[in-house]
């Protein structure tokens, strides 16, 4: 079995028989063959491939470490030129599952001049491609692609130069098409870059500060130049993944190799008192009980033994004091009561106690944000293997250099001697950037000697995966007399104390339940909603607050997809909407006139917010008019509901006439923005008045992230991240008891599925640049800035549809029922 | 504890040595190296795991191997002849995949919800998928590749 990832099935083929941890780059330079005649081999196949494995046992060696950092300034770390004319991309990401790696081919393909299909890539192999940092923070494409696409036309200003040499003309009266230089007057005379690198490498040094400062002397090319970007390139990882012949972090194997499964303390905080391993020492292919401090694992030559044993050891724990943590459903009132963490003095703009004093109306209300897991589909799992006093990690984790660095930290290893293979696995979103499976089979693997596979089980993923912090906000708006916003306060309190996520070797679940912490927790934060609204007076606070239990928690903390992006932009844009029904406004013109803004706005910003805005409107057929929706022409009117909407002073209570049919409809509108993504995003929801679910039947997104490299691929993922915000909107939600997780499986936490999709979903992409055809266009993160408005969207649509405002996802049916039933919904109203 | 347990997978029959109480899962997978079939839950509840015996989506995670009699087919075993089969081919034209992990449930259950009913409703469709659950939300693509399928590209519209 193979660890290597996307190469040709013929060349995994011919690496496996030769050894299933060796690499095509360990190959090449242990063989001593130069860059181009093992690249030959890459492409013609297995056979010659295996006729070049004559210098095999080098190879063998080589692999076994130790494993130097890349260097970065080196030319021929990023790109190999094969003697059949094609090349292959070395970069330091990982894709998870949104077709980066297809991106990054195509915009190094159009720097380097050459067919995409003649060419290949390796990505997240901490000894053969340099250090980038794995993914996150939506950058791969907006800060990571820059260098890649820097070395690449780097690359080809020396092959250039080495055609002009070749040829005996200046580089001037040269052009290139598909890795083929040729004169100009005169294209007869050509030379490929293969013929022109035969027999050498690179060898040419960058400059660059850090990696993402890489840069050679060329220029990279105008946008307008650009051919390959632009396209919807299929994504090449995409058939392997369906025909099932893709070799998965889950499916690699090794000789010798065992099974792990954890065994977990039952509750947050248990003390380990004692193993009877005698309860486990007769089973089949038991090995041993490997334990260190509340941290337990069993060790089985077969998984189901592995399954079975962890099941079966009996091992005594010791319930701790104190409750380790409010139930859920008191976790608001702790939030609100206990004393900060961090944070607390307000930061003002203008004079916010000057403007709410002298405001017609103030409108306030509170929004709650529950703890959300990351509930991979595929639970954590990662293959170690410890031979000749190396460790190799063979794993899905999105950031491996960083698991690299922590787990040599972990294990006592020099860095050097440690290794991570990033293979595809189930979906990160911030997971596996807290990557606990990998640090416990090497961990495992150090112990016992041989290679350990590690498999969480879905309950302990469930309850044990890092969280998404739970929020709480109270939010504050002042309308003067002509319905203007003039004053905005928001305060936000988050449970995010002791925030982990960078595979550091304290803050890994395996670490926490040995004692080995850190002196301080990691810092969590409050974040604010992205400043998009032109309000001349407002003051933020935000504030932290810690559970009791900070360290070996299952409400530990951790990136999921946009961190704080979806809790606050839920607030932010459910009390936009909030402001505009208590104005009578459309809640799009509403917005529209805050982004109108004022000179010392962002212009750039504001220019593309209003442009995006729009365009979701436009999609949609948006028919302006405020919320909530008037009930249905020609119905009689059941009921007239107080909206829930508004408490404090002023009036502004939404009156609300329900449709008669047990279906609701409605529409509801949310923007922000990422970074330097813009995106509006548009629900319809459908509501049963009588059941209380909620269907969203469309979804519109509008989305500006500048540059856009793969149009296809960017769709997909403004759909999936839609739908995974939509899934936290409808049905997401850790729950919990004083001491342990009780939402562990797809039943106790439920997730968006087939029956919940979207009839339909419209893209829009935007350029709503000032200056749309400017040269130096540049590409903006997408993963995330579409998870952020949507659950406020749905939130706004809801309202429309019922007049009803819910402050707290998900919206489950009973949570809807409850809002509806309390605002006196048709269904207990007195008229039925 | 250990004896034979005979299995028909892809065409092929595996006689191993094993326990038999084993879930099918891990004999696909560790005993005979197939990686269609995925841990998602061993519960059940999510379809990663699912393979197709004798017509029916199967959970191989909560099925005991050596209780199957029936002619197993496996992602893997979708393909005739070096030619996808149509839904596979769906699944590429309409770039399905996100992660891609599940997607072996999602195929797998679909193959059957069109093998024993080549022209569903949206609603059937729905409802046949309901319980393969996707992570990544590659639910919209899922329901379009199937109606490629069933109703040709133009019909799906997108």
């Amino acid at each position: 079995m193979t660890a290597l990832t996307h190469l040709p099935k013929a060349v995994e083929d011919a690496l496996e028989r030769i050894n299933p941890s060796t690499s095509r780059r360990d190959f090449l330079k242990s063989s001593g063959a130069l860059v181009v005649s093992f690249g030959a081999t890459a492409v013609t196949g297995a056979e010659a491939f295996a006729s070049m494995a004559g210098g095999g046992g080098e190879a063998l060696a080589q692999a076994a470490g130790p494993y130097p950092d890349p260097d970065f300034r080196q030319l021929d770390t990023w790109i190999v030129i094969h003697a059949d004319n094609t090349a292959t991309f070395y970069v330091g990401k990982t894709d998870c599952g949104q077709g980066t790696g297809t991106a990054f081919r195509q915009m190094m393909c159009d720097e380097l001049d050459i067919a995409y299909d003649k060419t290949s890539l390796v990505m997240g192999r901490t000894d053969i491609t340099p250090d980038q940092g794995g993914s996150g923070g939506s950058d791969a494409i907006e800060r990571d692609g820059w260098p890649m696409r820097r070395v690449a036309a780097e690359a080809r200003r020396v092959l250039l130069e080495l055609g002009a040499e070749r040829l005996g003309v200046p580089v001037v009266q040269l052009e290139v098409s598909d890795a083929v230089i040729a004169v100009r007057s005169d294209p007869a005379r050509k030379v490929t870059y293969a013929e022109l690198v035969s027999g050498q490498r690179f060898d040419v040094t960058l400059a660059g500060r850090d990696i993402n400062a890489t840069s050679g002397v060329a220029d990279v090319k105008p946008v307008q130049d650009l051919r390959m970007v632009g396209q919807s390139v299929p994504r090449y990882d995409i058939p392997a993944k369906v025909d099932g012949s893709l070799t998965w972090a889950v499916d690699v194997k090794l000789p010798g190799m065992v099974h792990a499964r954890n065994v977990r303390p039952p509750v947050a905080g248990a003390v380990l008192r004692g193993i009877d391993e005698s309860s486990v020492a007769d089973m089949p292919g038991f090995i041993r009980v490997v334990s260190r401090g509340n941290y337990v694992a069993v060790v089985c030559e077969r998984e189901e033994q592995a399954i079975a044993a962890a099941r079966r050891l009996q091992v005594e724990w010791e319930r701790p004091a104190a409750a380790p943590f409010p139930a859920s459903e008191e976790l608001y009132a702790y939030m609100r009561s206990a004393a900060p963490t961090s944070g607390g003095d307000p930061d003002d703009v203008g004079d916010p106690e000057a403007a709410f004093a002298g405001a017609a109306r103030i409108i306030e209300a509170e929004y709650e944000f529950p703890f959300q897991g990351h509930t991979a589909i595929g639970p954590a799992h990662a293959l170690a293997d410890p031979s000749a006093g190396q460790m190799t990690i063979y794993s899905n984790d999105m950031k491996a250099y960083g698991m690299r660095n922590g787990v040599a930290e972990f294990l006592g290893m020099p860095r050097e001697q440690v290794r991570v293979v990033w293979m595809e696995g189930p979906q990160a979103y911030g997971r596996t950037a807290a990557d606990d499976a990998g640090f416990e089979a090497a961990f495992l693997a150090q112990e016992i000697g041989r290679p350990v596979r590690m498999q969480w089980t879905r309950n302990e993923e469930t309850a044990w995966d890092t969280k998404g912090p739970a929020y709480t906000f109270r939010l504050r708006g002042g309308l003067d007399a002509q319905d203007k916003l003039v004053a905005l306060e928001y305060d936000a309190r988050s449970a995010d104390h002791n925030h982990v996520g960078y595979n550091e070797p304290d803050t890994v679940l395996i670490a926490q339940l040995m004692g080995r912490r850190r002196a301080t927790p990691a810092r969590g934060g409050a974040a604010t909603p992205s400043d998009m609204y032109a309000i001349p007076n407002r003051r933020t606070t935000t504030q932290v607050v810690a559970l009791p239990m900070i360290w070996e928690t299952p409400l530990r903390t951790g990136n999921l997809r946009d961190p704080n992006g979806p809790q606050v932009t839920f607030a932010a844009e459910s009390f936009i909407d909030e402001l505009a029904a208590a104005a009578g406004a459309d809640p799009v013109q509403f917005r529209l006139n805050l982004l109108a803004g004022s000179p010392e706005d962002d212009a750039f910003r504001r220019a593309r917010s209003i442009a995006v805005v729009r365009a979701a409107a436009e999609a949609y057929g948006w028919e302006p008019r405020p919320s909530p929706k008037p009930r249905d022409a020609g119905t009689t009117p059941t009921q007239r509901g107080t909206g829930t909407n508004v408490i404090g002073r002023g009036t502004s209570t939404a009156r609300t006439e329900l449709g008669s049919g047990p279906i609701l409809t409605g529409r509801g509108i949310a923007y922000t923005y990422r970074s330097r993504t813009i995106v509006a995003e548009i629900a319809e929801v459908e509501v049963n008045r009588e059941t209380g679910h909620v269907w969203v039947k469309r979804l519109v997104c509008a989305h500006d992230c500048g540059l856009v490299i793969n149009p296809e691929g960017l769709r997909r993922t403004i759909e999936c991240g839609m739908l995974h915000s939509l899934s936290r909107a409808l049905w997401e939600e850790v729950q919990f008891d004083t001491e342990k997780v009780t939402s562990v499986d797809w039943l106790s936490h439920p997730s968006l599925r087939h029956s919940d999709t979207p009839e339909t979903i419209d893209v829009v992409l935007v350029n709503g640049d000032p200056n749309p055809d400017r040269s130096d266009l540049a590409p903006y993160g997408a993963g995330e800035a579409i998870c952020k408005p949507l659950i406020a969207a749905v939130a706004n649509a809801i309202y429309d549809a019922t007049g009803v405002r819910i402050r707290r996802p998900p919206f489950r049916d009973e949570r809807v029922l409850a809002a509806l039933d309390a605002a006196g919904s048709p269904q207990s109203g007195p008229e039925r | 504890m250990m004896s034979n347990v005979t299995l028909r997978v892809n065409g092929a029959t595996h006689t191993l040595d094993i326990d038999p109480s084993t879930r099918l899962l891990y004999v696909l997978r560790n005993d005979l190296g197939l990686r269609g079939p995925r841990f998602g839950c061993g519960l059940g509840q999510c379809g990663a795991c699912t393979v197709i015996i004798d017509g029916v989506a199967t959970r191989s995670c909560v099925t005991t191997a050596s209780r199957v009699s029936g002619e197993i087919t496996t992602l893997e075993g979708l393909a005739r002849n070096g030619t996808l089969d149509p839904l596979q081919q769906a699944w590429i034209d309409e770039q399905v995949p996100q992660c891609g992990f599940c997607q072996n449930g999602q195929i797998m259950t679909a193959k059957a919800l069109l093998d024993r009913n080549p022209n569903p409703t949206d609603a059937e469709i729905r409802e046949a998928m309901d319980r393969a659950l996707c992570r990544c939300m590659t639910y919209y693509r899922v329901q379009a590749a199937i109606k490629r399928v069933t109703r040709g590209a133009e019909e799906v519209g997108r």
